[in-house]
């Protein structure tokens, strides 16, 4: 077992061998010492709890149950409806009091199953697989029921991930370690105090689509992780670790798969395309959770940080718990809180109601003050260039965000603007304050829905 | 601090990234004013003090100008971003020293007028501003604008003329020391490499100029003029020569490097510096003037939106 000095030595050495990464990218304040020593902490089941039934990208699940329904911790509550779309389980047992539109972390009201708790200690597991003996079949077929969803931001449904059209072969599993946002420190305590799981988690997905190989790609300044998944891994011939450069957006799905393969995935295409599976250090458990404790994904296990929060934490809550409910939890907030929001501070969305419950792949709530949210004033475009180097598709930011400002979409939609991952690097690097990713955000979705109509025609 | 959990807390919704850099416009251009001092103590070392009023009037017109201009568009008064004082500033410490107090507020005006708001204001404008105002007045005030002072602690053999101009015109040879301290004729704030190097690697160490456009034009200049310089080293002014004579570092750090008025993209960058340094060679070698910096800068900024669009680069996985 290397100890952690030598790991030390390792990582220096990669610095001078330089560190695999991708090209542009920004570097803001990281903001995780105030979370990254805390121990994960079971929060207790509230009173209330408010299910969305749109837990995932794709179609919203159909409810299964009705006002005054009675259900257990485990019970299926709400069924899949088509290809991408899943399978919701109740986190309590309790007493479905009504089924209504309620404000979500995506900013829309979604149809949400509200149940008041009712104090029993049932609980409805599917049934323990062996891992050893499991079939790739099976294993999505129990991601499937266990309704797990990606849990690195997008909820994609994962058992979809882990079926591959015919005719794509998967070669490479790509674990994502990286978490690159600032504040989360989520997946980092993960893999410090569930390794093995982990572990064990990645080769059943690697067994789910038949690869050869998987590497865990683990941001530089996380050395304590790095260790603790190498020594998991230590047995495991197939599995790796890559260390990549700090750098944001270092865990998103492109830029991981450049660091680790080289690989480029070409615009409009997914991993799937260039032969490799990216999933979640989060998802890993879940899928680990469901084939060998018969476990759904009933829980999100995130990180609750910021200057506006009292006692910042790592927490694993049950879905639909109330974001007022774990701020609770934690001690409360400061007066001079602005924003509140939902996931990490690049990508996550803004909460205007704190009643808005936790979804399966929430995995932070951040209560923000005016310290770290500076108002500086907007000015014109300088054209310093620094959105050009800070994106990491090599868009033209300033030029997109100004087609978009002026409606020109068939110029933005030639120039690339559906490629946009909107990770926002472009807007924080501006110096001219201009809300790029936000221009850009409102003509890709003009762009998209133009493009749906031109198929529809 | 005050911790509560009640939900009647005010919450400011807004679409992400909720995080911003340190930077803002303002800032970064009084970060160009701190980095432009070296060049104008060092001014006033070799010129003496009466450098100061032409800077200072030549900033204080150009805030003027801009002023007077956003009132009558009723815009807002934009001073506060420290853009028309760096005009100001360069346009000052480009002027020959001892220059006309009259004629320095003149080409003030005309930077910012006839440079800048004429296109909208700041992030608008096509050429440098403070160029476009020295373009003006070297035509205005031809012979003015080539007098130049002795520096005070110059050594004997060196003549009030530049030494750009005296290897033009009577192909005398300046050594390269007194190029890098400044103890030579020419512009106010040109003559010292070390004032400038010293400011210009600051603003490269805290990003705001973009290293490219230096380093381009300084492999460029180098290299073009290596190629005549081997051909004939007593015809031909010598690469280390081309680089510290005249103003072409006050031009690499200070004027290339404009934001507003350079490339946005990496390549871009890289043909915006080279051929800065291509035309300022062939104006120093086979054209009329000495110098060249001012043409070859504004030259390049005209064909900088072509340059952009050229350069755009290949999306992220794309074929072509």
């Amino acid at each position: 077992m290397p100890n952690h000095s030598e790991v030390k030595i390792g990582l220096k050495m990669s610095l001078i061998s330089k560190l695999k990464t991708f090209k542009g990218g920004i570097h803001p304040k990281e903001y995780k010492s105030l979370t990254n020593k805390m121990e994960f902490e079971t929060i207790p089941i509230p009173q209330k709890l408010i299910i969305p039934l749109a837990q995932n990208l794709g179609n919203p699940s159909i409810s299964l149950v009705k006002k005054n329904d009675l259900v257990k911790t485990g019970d299926i509550i709400a069924e899949q409806n088509g290809f991408v779309s899943s399978i919701i389980h109740s986190p309590v047992n309790g007493k479905v009091t009504k089924i209504s539109n309620h404000p979500s972390v995506t900013g829309i009201p979604i149809n949400s199953i509200n149940i008041e708790k009712i104090d029993s200690n049932e609980i409805n597991l599917m049934s323990i697989l062996d891992p050893e003996r499991i079939s790739s079949e099976q294993i999505i077929e129990r991601v499937k029921y266990a309704g797990i969803v990606g849990q690195g931001g997008a909820a994609f449904p994962t058992y979809v991930k882990l079926s591959p059209p015919k005719g794509k072969k998967i070669e490479h599993v790509i674990l994502n370690g990286c978490e690159c946002e600032p504040y989360l420190s989520r997946d980092f305590r993960l893999m410090i105090e569930k390794p093995e799981e982990i572990i064990l988690g990645m080769q059943l997905i690697i067994k789910a689509v038949s690869a050869t190989k998987g590497t865990v790609g683990i941001e530089d300044n996380k050395p304590e992780a790095i260790e603790m998944i190498r020594n998991a891994a230590k047995n495991y011939q197939n599995i790796s670790v890559e260390v990549v450069k700090t750098k944001y957006p270092q865990g998103a799905e492109k830029m991981l798969i450049k660091a680790v393969t080289n690989k480029e995935v070409p615009p409009n295409k997914l991993p799937f395309d260039v032969g490799i599976v990216i999933q979640n250090i989060a998802t890993a458990i879940s899928v680990h959770d469901a084939i060998i404790k018969g476990m759904p994904q009933i829980s999100a296990s995130l990180t609750v940080s910021g200057l506006g929060i009292k006692n910042p934490k790592n927490l694993i809550v049950p879905i639909g718990t109330p974001i007022s409910d774990i701020l609770d939890y934690c001690g409360g907030i400061v007066q001079n809180t602005v924003r509140i929001i939902a996931g990490g501070p690049m990508m996550g969305a803004s909460i205007y109601d704190l009643s808005t419950p936790v979804m399966k792949a929430t995995s932070g709530i951040l209560v923000l003050t005016e310290e770290e949210i500076t108002h500086k004033e907007e000015t014109n475009c300088l054209r310093c260039g620094k959105c050009v180097e800070a994106c990491a598709l090599n868009l033209i930011p300033t030029r997109l965000a100004r087609l978009s400002l002026l409606d020109k979409l068939e110029l933005a939609e030639t120039q690339g603007i559906t490629i946009c991952m909107e990770c926002g690097s472009c807007a924080y690097t501006c110096p001219a304050n201009i809300p790029l990713a936000q221009w850009i955000r409102y003509g890709k979705q003009k762009v998209l829905s133009l493009q749906k109509e031109r198929k529809s025609a | 601090m005050e911790f509560n959990s009640n939900t009647n807390h005010r919450l400011v919704i807004a679409s992400s990234p909720h995080l911003h850099s340190r930077w803002s416009t303002k800032q970064a251009m009084w970060l160009v004013v701190l980095a432009l001092l070296p060049s104008l103590i060092a001014s006033v070392i070799f010129f003496g003090v009466y450098q100061l009023l032409i800077v200072t009037t030549s900033v204080f017109f150009s805030v003027l100008t801009e002023t007077l201009i956003k009132k009558i568009r009723k815009k807002k008064i934009s001073i506060a971003d420290g853009s028309a004082i760096i005009t100001g500033l360069l346009l000052g410490l480009i002027l020959p020293p001892n220059f006309s107090i009259t004629s320095t507020a003149i080409g003030a005006v005309f930077s910012i007028a006839i440079g800048k708001e004429i296109f909208g204001g700041l992030g608008f404008n096509i050429f440098n501003p403070a160029l476009v105002g020295r373009a003006f007045l070297q035509a205005a005030f031809p012979v003015a604008m080539t007098t130049w002072q002795k520096p005070y602690y110059a050594v004997d053999t060196i003549t009030s003329a530049t030494p750009l101009a005296s290897f033009k015109f009577d192909k005398a040879v300046t050594e390269i020391q007194p190029l890098i301290l400044g103890n030579i004729g020419g512009s106010i704030g040109e003559t010292s490499a070390v004032a400038i190097i010293i400011g210009g690697v600051f603003l490269i160490g805290i990003g705001i100029v973009n290293w490219r456009i230096p380093v381009s034009m300084i492999i460029g200049i180098m290299l073009i003029s290596a190629i005549f310089w081997l051909v004939d080293p007593l015809k031909y002014a010598s690469p280390l020569f081309h680089l510290f004579a005249g103003g072409y570092l006050f031009g690499v750090f200070f004027m290339a490097t404009d934001w507003v008025t350079s490339p946005i993209t990496a390549k871009g960058m890289w043909i915006f510096g080279i051929g800065i340094a291509l035309i300022v060679v062939v104006i120093r070698t086979f054209g009329g003037l000495p110098e060249g910096v001012m043409y070859s800068i504004l030259i390049m900024n005209a064909i900088v939106p072509i340059i952009n669009r050229l350069t755009t680069p290949k999306i992220f996985g794309a074929d072509k």
